[in-house]
């Protein structure tokens, strides 16, 4: 239960500092610390990323999502395959998909063109995969629930009774 | 000329805090935690409720009571969350915000010299709603001791022949007090034994925090003799759209009516649409917020005692109210200079009665970032003048 709490408390802010969500969680520093190895250590907390719109950096960057189609291997399903490719550093995120295809392969890269020797030369060669199809992301909006604009500002009254 | 005015209106004070309003207004860059509102944007499914039913061309009218379709799922839900039990169609309606049925409720109910119990601290409206309907009001002074809760003994020393309703705001803006059943229980068979009736203005009643709000309208007797008044402004964080409602006996409900009627048509027909989708898949939002309130809740609890500022623990609405006494200072010398020099805005007590001096209302409808840099300013100021 407090472990539910803690995840929901910082899922969309990693930075809440262990003292504060004790309080806001009426618990004990201690606790909230202990429960967070705990859960890194089971790997319910796999990482703090940080929510970069790189779109707002002069650094080019691309990002594409791949349908992979692939043949499942005997005794491995899809695991092996997918971890074959998710174990380059390129892939961003993969998911085992229901429905026309069978993984979807997020991958990122400096330019179309690194993004596009990738898929032909990493990707698509590989024994199992049956075929790909890459669309190129032109611009992101939200990401991890949370949208990639600045804050608007308060439109309330200061004061209301 | 004669004079335009009337003496009723004229005669009504006018919020003793107006000048601090004033002042607030022209800090453009003050933070504030003054709002009586929450921070939350409404969930996106309702919103997109009340675009598609523009879309669809609902403009018009809706019957006076409101949408059928609304009224029913006011009655599903009060059913679901508070146990009560209530008809769509002749114990419901809907109205302009919870304020608009505060209103009508007194009108249909008070004749000239029917007296009216106004616990305060409480919201602004109940006391100047009750002059302009004819009636007396009658103000039970809560005290802190108590939780700033309603007791059997303070309402049995207000009642007098003329008493007629007894108005009972909890949870409680800006207390943040609740009263929960043993509490209700102990002056539930008062308020039967001396003929009362009660408006229950239960706006806040989703934001109740580790136990879930009991209305007094689900106790034996008192149903025949209560309007509850909800809405959809704190629990859906939808105040712009003035969306609320009143259930009770047909034959109050009948009158309120026939005001409503005269005096407004029917509530905005796009809110009842959004109004709809709220109740029927807008639990999850609902209990989201509460648990975001509560976290702040206990955040700013903590953060206020720790800088000396004594402060009873608030178990519903989003405020707390921490007593200033032993600072020197009055409700509105601490606002105004905490305005001035730090730049945060908060409510003086008083804005809420007289028996609220000596504190203030601070709201958490606002996110823990916030807070926090408030809190720090709120510290060094509380610093400042300890001694």
């Amino acid at each position: 239960m407090m472990k539910e709490k803690i995840l929901a408390a910082i899922d969309k802010n990693s930075k809440v500092p262990a003292a504060d969500l004790a309080i806001m969680l009426g618990t004990t520093e201690e606790e909230i610390i202990s429960a967070v190895k705990e859960m890194e250590e089971e790997a319910i907390i796999c990482g703090y990323p940080t929510l970069i719109n790189w779109d707002k950096v002069q650094c080019e960057r691309v990002t594409a999502l791949i349908e992979v189609k692939v043949t499942p291997q005997r005794g491995l399903g899809f695991d092996k395959i997918a971890e074959r490719i998710y174990k380059f550093d390129e892939v961003q995120s993969v998911y085992l998909m229901s429905g026309g295809f069978d993984l979807t392969v997020i991958i990122s890269g400096r330019s179309m063109k690194e993004v596009a020797s990738f898929v032909s030369e990493k990707l698509a060669p590989m024994e199992a995969i049956l075929s790909t199809a890459t669309h190129f992301v032109l611009k992101k909006y939200k990401e991890h629930g949370l949208p990639l604009i600045q804050k608007s500002q308060d439109e309330r009254m200061l004061i209301s009774p | 000329m004669r004079n335009p005015l009337s003496k009723t209106v004229v005669n009504i004070p006018p919020s003793g805090i107006r000048k601090f309003f004033d002042i607030v207004s022209e800090m453009k860059d003050a933070i504030s935690l003054g709002v009586g509102e929450p921070d939350f944007d409404t969930p996106w499914h309702i919103r997109e409720e009340g675009i598609y039913s523009l879309e669809k061309g609902k403009t018009f009218y809706t019957s006076n009571a409101g949408l059928k379709e609304l009224k029913i799922e006011i009655c599903n839900y009060l059913k679901r969350r508070y146990d009560l039990d209530y008809h769509y169609d002749k114990e419901t309606m809907v109205t302009v915000g919870g304020s608009e049925a505060i209103d009508i409720a007194l009108r249909a109910m008070l004749d000239p010299g029917d007296e009216v119990l106004i616990p305060q601290p409480s919201y602004v409206s109940y006391y100047p709603c009750t002059v302009l309907a004819g009636g007396t009001p009658v103000v039970i002074k809560l005290k802190e001791e108590d939780e700033f809760k309603l007791t059997k003994e303070q309402l049995l020393a207000s009642i007098t022949e003329k008493t007629k309703i007894l108005i009972l705001p909890f949870p409680n803006n800006p207390t943040g007090a609740i009263m929960d059943y043993h509490d209700l229980k102990e002056i539930a068979d008062l308020i039967i034994e001396k003929d009362l009736f009660v408006i229950s203005d239960e706006i806040y009643s989703e934001l109740t925090y580790g136990q879930k709000h009991v209305s007094i309208a689900s106790f034996p007797g008192l149903k025949e003799r209560t309007i509850v008044i909800n809405g959809f402004s704190k629990s859906y964080a939808m105040t712009g759209w003035r969306l609320g409602y009143a259930v009770g006996p047909a034959q109050i409900i009948e009158q309120m009516l026939k005001i409503h009627q005269f005096a407004i048509m029917c509530a905005p027909t796009n809110s009842q649409y959004a109004g709809v989708e709220a109740l029927k898949h807008g639990d999850p939002d609902v209990e989201m917020m509460r648990d975001a309130y509560d976290n702040r809740r206990r955040y700013l609890v903590h953060a206020l005692r720790n800088m000396g500022l004594e402060c009873f623990e608030p178990f519903g609405a989003f405020y707390v109210f921490p007593s200033i006494k032993g600072l020197g200072m009055t409700s509105e010398e601490f606002a105004t200079k905490l305005l001035m020099e730090e730049k945060v805005a908060v409510v003086p007590g008083t804005a809420f009665g007289e028996c609220g001096e000596g504190f203030l209302r601070i709201s958490y409808a606002y996110s823990i970032e916030n807070l926090k840099i408030a809190l720090e300013r709120i510290e060094k100021f509380v610093r400042k003048y300890k001694n």
